[in-house]
């Protein structure tokens, strides 16, 4: 059981995170983000995701191609 | 109406791309250790693909609220969405090596035809082989039709999206049998990538209290940016192209 419940976990980090932990991180804090500004401002707030996102995508991007990860 | 056909096309995307791999696999296994242990393996797969589908499904939809489903699945969405496009943007500027089916393949029949079979009945080896690939690659689809369908309220229209194109790959796969390169994996790994960015975007944004201008609408706005996006990172990140037959499993 203990095995099954271990290569399970592995999979679900496999499978999140992998190669990518930026990736993982950096969405966690877009939607922190995207709550605490909605909470301060209400619904002006819509364009904050879709800015981090893209921000997100280009540092991973650029993690990528400068060689510290393939 | 927009929300449901964009779900439609992107489980069927998704799941087009993932069964592209795992039919290599299978097709590997068959020609290797015999049809039947390959076939067996990927229907139990399959089958323990549907139980799961089956027993989350009503399950999600009726013990938790939507606000906490829409905020999780969108999470879970954007990180999906943007592992695919970063690798379909790092493999279509030649940042990484094309995933060669050809290569996979003939990887797999090597690595097989060089164990030898047990006995005369079902090869346990190909069926391993066919069920591990098969289970590993729908579960990536079954995450995708759970959160999309979810989502939406359209787990109906996710599910059946995922079995038609269960169906037109596997009818493609056994057409071309070894032909599987000539499918443009990265240009679908592209677009559903840019599909699972922009549902991730909105129902995680719906999900911690954003109101979307247009409602579903605002759906086509957020591809079209993450479409443009991809086309101009790819632009910008373009490199002349590495030809040695390099290829990752990735």
């Amino acid at each position: 059981m203990n095995r099954w419940a271990l290569a399970f976990g592995k999979f679900c980090y496999e499978f999140v995170v992998g190669d990518t932990p930026e990736l993982a991180i950096g969405v966690a804090i877009v939607i922190v983000g995207g709550w605490a500004l909605t909470r301060a401002i209400g619904s002006p707030s819509f364009w904050f995701i879709p800015v981090a996102v893209a921000t997100l995508l280009a540092a991973s991007l650029w993690r990528g191609v400068s060689g510290r990860q393939s | 109406m927009t929300g449901t056909v964009l779900i439609a096309l992107a489980v069927f995307g998704a799941c087009a791309v993932e069964m592209v791999e795992a039919l290599t696999i299978v097709l590997a296994s068959g020609l290797t250790r015999g049809w039947r242990s390959a076939l067996e393996g990927a229907g139990v797969a399959v089958l323990c693909l549907v139980v799961v589908v089956a027993a989350f499904g009503p399950a999600l939809i009726h013990y938790v609220p939507i606000a906490v489903l829409r905020t999780v699945v969108g999470s879970l969405l954007l990180v999906l969405g943007l592992q695919w496009l970063r690798k379909a943007i790092l493999r279509a500027s030649g940042h990484k090596a094309k995933h060669d089916e050809d290569v996979i393949y003939r990887r797999e029949v090597e690595r097989l035809s060089g164990v030898p079979r047990s006995g005369s009945g079902r090869d346990s080896i190909g069926f391993a082989i066919s069920f591990k690939g098969v289970l590993l690659e729908g579960m990536e689809v079954v995450m995708i039709v759970l959160t999309l369908g979810l989502s939406s309220g359209h787990l109906a229209v996710a599910v059946v999206a995922a079995v038609a194109a269960v169906v037109v790959v596997t009818a493609v796969g056994v057409a071309v049998s070894r032909q599987l390169r000539e499918v443009p994996e990265n240009a679908m790994k592209l677009a559903v990538g840019t599909m699972l960015v922009s549902f991730g975007s909105f129902w995680g944004g719906e999900g911690v209290g954003i109101h979307w201008p247009g409602s579903d609408l605002s759906l086509l706005g957020l591809l079209a940016v993450y479409a443009a996006l991809g086309w101009v990172a790819v632009r910008i990140l373009e490199r002349p192209r590495d030809t040695s037959p390099a290829a990752d499993a990735g």
